[in-house]
């Protein structure tokens, strides 16, 4: 198994794990992490497949780092903007979970001060 | 034959049409508080200005409009290419942001002599971000550029969902963007696979190449995978009620009009233009079950809901699923005259969703600031008192039905055509029951509206010119089966080679 084979499996690996994560869990932060987990198995993957640059004597393909690159700083943005609406989320339900539930839950000691229903729809 | 790389007359003006939105925007961003809103509305005249320039370069030659960055020829370099999907995509993008905008002026002012907010700011930085985005995803010419599009497309309408703050939005502006995401990394990864494969991620070469080997059918498998959870085709759909239902009117005309069809582009353009010559109607005939299982699902459900955004909000879902049924259509069509229209029965139904629905979602929100509430059992009298309102929903809803003059009338009449000269009669049925279900749900919230009571209902008054701008977006869109007798040759402007690549 030479190097590339290797770096591809791994980075496969790391990319259905992440998917996993996203897809299962219900608490937004193990959700944002695990998309990172499956952006990091991705940007394995174009790496490897860079190498076919290799061929024409350069050390990787350029086009497929510069696939990278972006796609690394496009998943920053992503992160810190759900972060930053997590953070919130925190701040106004104290809760984390992106369960419909976990709403209810945290609404209830103040059940009667909030009429639930009256603003959803507000147009401004 | 290769496809026109280099720069035609005209092309100029796509530069402009995108600079427009994106200079906005960073001015916006520099001036802050009071002067987004005036940035926005200056912005557009002479956005729609250079959009009209590019339909009518286009219609002039014939042929697609073309302009190459930096006089770099792909694949090395990138080219803006508008075809006439991408004019009538753009156009209509325009259309619908106008009217937003101006909708807007009432809920997301900030009048000097009052403390500014930051709501009236992000509002209409994001809007001039979403028509930057959107045009980018139109004008694309490879994959890569229109993987930066659609990140865009998603940064600028996630925050549309929760300008309010409420912790409902913001949990169904956290789940879009996870599933957004999630969408943009299964897209990306399929660009890469592709680049490993054919070297080149301009469309037009890749549709010279394409080939039905392994790497072709994961990665398009992938991509199409993130797009639909973009486009929140059924069973991806799950974000999209609450988000869209729980924004403000105006940033849900334009989530639900304009922002959604951004992702669908992406899909024609990988299914029918980068590899239309190695999709088999079988992969077809499967996204469009998806699409008819969006148009059953969401229209039932729609049908069920107490609350009217909610109920506009499923009927997106479901108008999402007839999208999807035109690749069956146009991938097993007999000829290729057959294929071209069922593009444009595809490109019709888009168009005239995005008018119809933009339309639909700002009564909504009228009708909720005059009444204080959208439940749809009370709302008895509303006739009445918002005439100008109820009529807009009504207009709006003859065109999501599919009657006549309407866009969606032609839209679906071109589809059933199709579906019956290539023999695919199942989606006949599709179409004719989703027109009863959306039917349904129409006409029971205007026999509501129209019921009269005894006792007139008291409202809070609403802006008349709100009303008259709602109203006249909803003709728009009931009269566009009319307008869009012409636009049948535009849609098939500079894709000659792509569709004669394809059969």
């Amino acid at each position: 198994m030479n190097s590339a084979t290797w770096y591809g499996l791994v980075g496969a690996a790391l990319a259905g794990i992440g998917l996993y994560g996203l897809i299962v869990h219900p608490h937004a932060l193990r959700k944002i992490l695990s998309f990172n987990l499956l952006g990091a198995g991705v940007f394995l993957i174009a790496g490897v497949v860079a190498r076919r640059g290799a061929a024409a004597g350069l050390p990787g393909d350029p086009v497929l780092q510069g696939l990278v690159i972006t796609g690394i700083i496009v998943a920053f943005a992503a992160t810190a903007l759900a972060v930053a609406l997590l953070l919130r989320l925190a701040e106004t339900a104290h809760t984390a979970s992106l369960a419909e539930a976990a709403l209810d839950r945290q609404r209830e000691p103040v059940a009667g001060s909030d009429p639930a229903g009256g603003r959803t729809g507000s147009t401004g | 034959m290769p496809m026109q790389d280099a720069t035609t007359a005209g092309g100029a003006w796509l530069v402009l049409a995108l600079v427009v939105p994106v200079a906005g925007l960073l001015l916006a961003l520099l001036l802050g508080g009071r002067g987004a809103q005036r940035i926005a509305l200056l912005a557009l005249p002479p956005g729609a200005v250079a959009v009209a320039a590019v339909v009518m370069h286009l219609v002039e030659s014939g042929e697609a409009v073309v302009y190459q960055l930096g006089g770099w020829p792909p694949p090395l370099g990138i080219v803006l290419r508008a075809d006439g999907l991408s004019a009538a995509m753009m156009a209509m993008t325009v259309v619908v942001l106008a009217a937003v905008a101006l909708y807007a002026r009432a809920d997301f002012s900030a009048p000097s002599g009052q403390l500014e907010s930051r709501r009236p700011f992000v509002f209409w930085t994001l809007l001039l971000g979403v028509w930057a985005a959107l045009l980018v995803v139109f004008l694309a010419g490879d994959l890569f550029t229109l993987y930066v599009a659609l990140e865009l497309v998603a940064f600028s309408a996630v925050p549309l969902v929760c300008l309010d703050g409420r912790a409902e939005t913001l949990q169904a502006a956290l789940r879009y963007l996870l599933y957004a995401l999630a969408g943009s990394v299964l897209y990306l990864v399929g660009a890469v696979l592709i680049y490993g494969g054919y070297g080149t991620l301009d469309i037009g070469r890749l549709a010279q190449a394409a080939r039905a080997d392994t790497v072709t059918v994961i990665a398009v498998a992938l991509m199409t995978a993130g797009l639909l959870a973009k486009t929140a085709l059924f069973p991806l759909h799950l974000w999209l009620p609450p988000a869209h239902a729980g924004a403000p009117a105006a940033a849900s005309a334009l989530l639900s009009g304009l922002v959604i069809k951004g992702s669908f582009f992406i899909v024609i353009r990988l299914w029918l233009d980068a590899f239309g010559s190695v999709m088999t109607p079988a992969a077809a005939q499967l996204l469009a079950a998806l699409g008819a299982g969006a148009i059953v699902v969401g229209s039932v459900v729609a049908l069920q809901q107490a609350r009217l955004k909610l109920m506009v909000a499923y009927s997106t879902v479901a108008q999402i699923g007839y999208l999807f049924l035109m690749f069956p259509l146009v991938l097993g069509a007999a000829s290729a005259g057959a294929a071209a229209a069922a593009v444009a029965g595809g490109l019709l139904q888009a168009i005239s969703h995005a008018t119809a629905k933009a339309a639909m979602f700002m009564a909504a929100g009228l009708v909720y600031a005059a009444l204080g509430h959208d439940r749809v059992a009370d709302l008895r009298g509303a006739a009445r008192a918002l005439p100008l309102t109820i009529a807009a929903f009504a207009l709006s809803g003859i065109a999501l039905i599919g009657l006549p003059p309407a866009g969606g009338f032609l839209a679906k009449w071109l589809l059933l055509t199709s579906a019956l000269e290539s023999a695919q009669w199942w989606w006949v049925v599709v179409i004719a029951l989703g027109g009863l279900l959306t039917a349904a749900y129409v006409f029971l919230v205007l026999s509501k509206a129209l019921t009269t009571t005894a006792e007139p209902v008291v409202i809070t008054p609403v802006p008349r010119s709100s009303e008259v701008i709602v109203l006249a977006l909803a003709i728009i869109s009931a009269l566009l089966g009319v307008a869009a007798l012409a636009p049948l040759d535009l849609v098939l402007i500079g894709r000659a080679e792509v569709m004669s690549g394809a059969r």
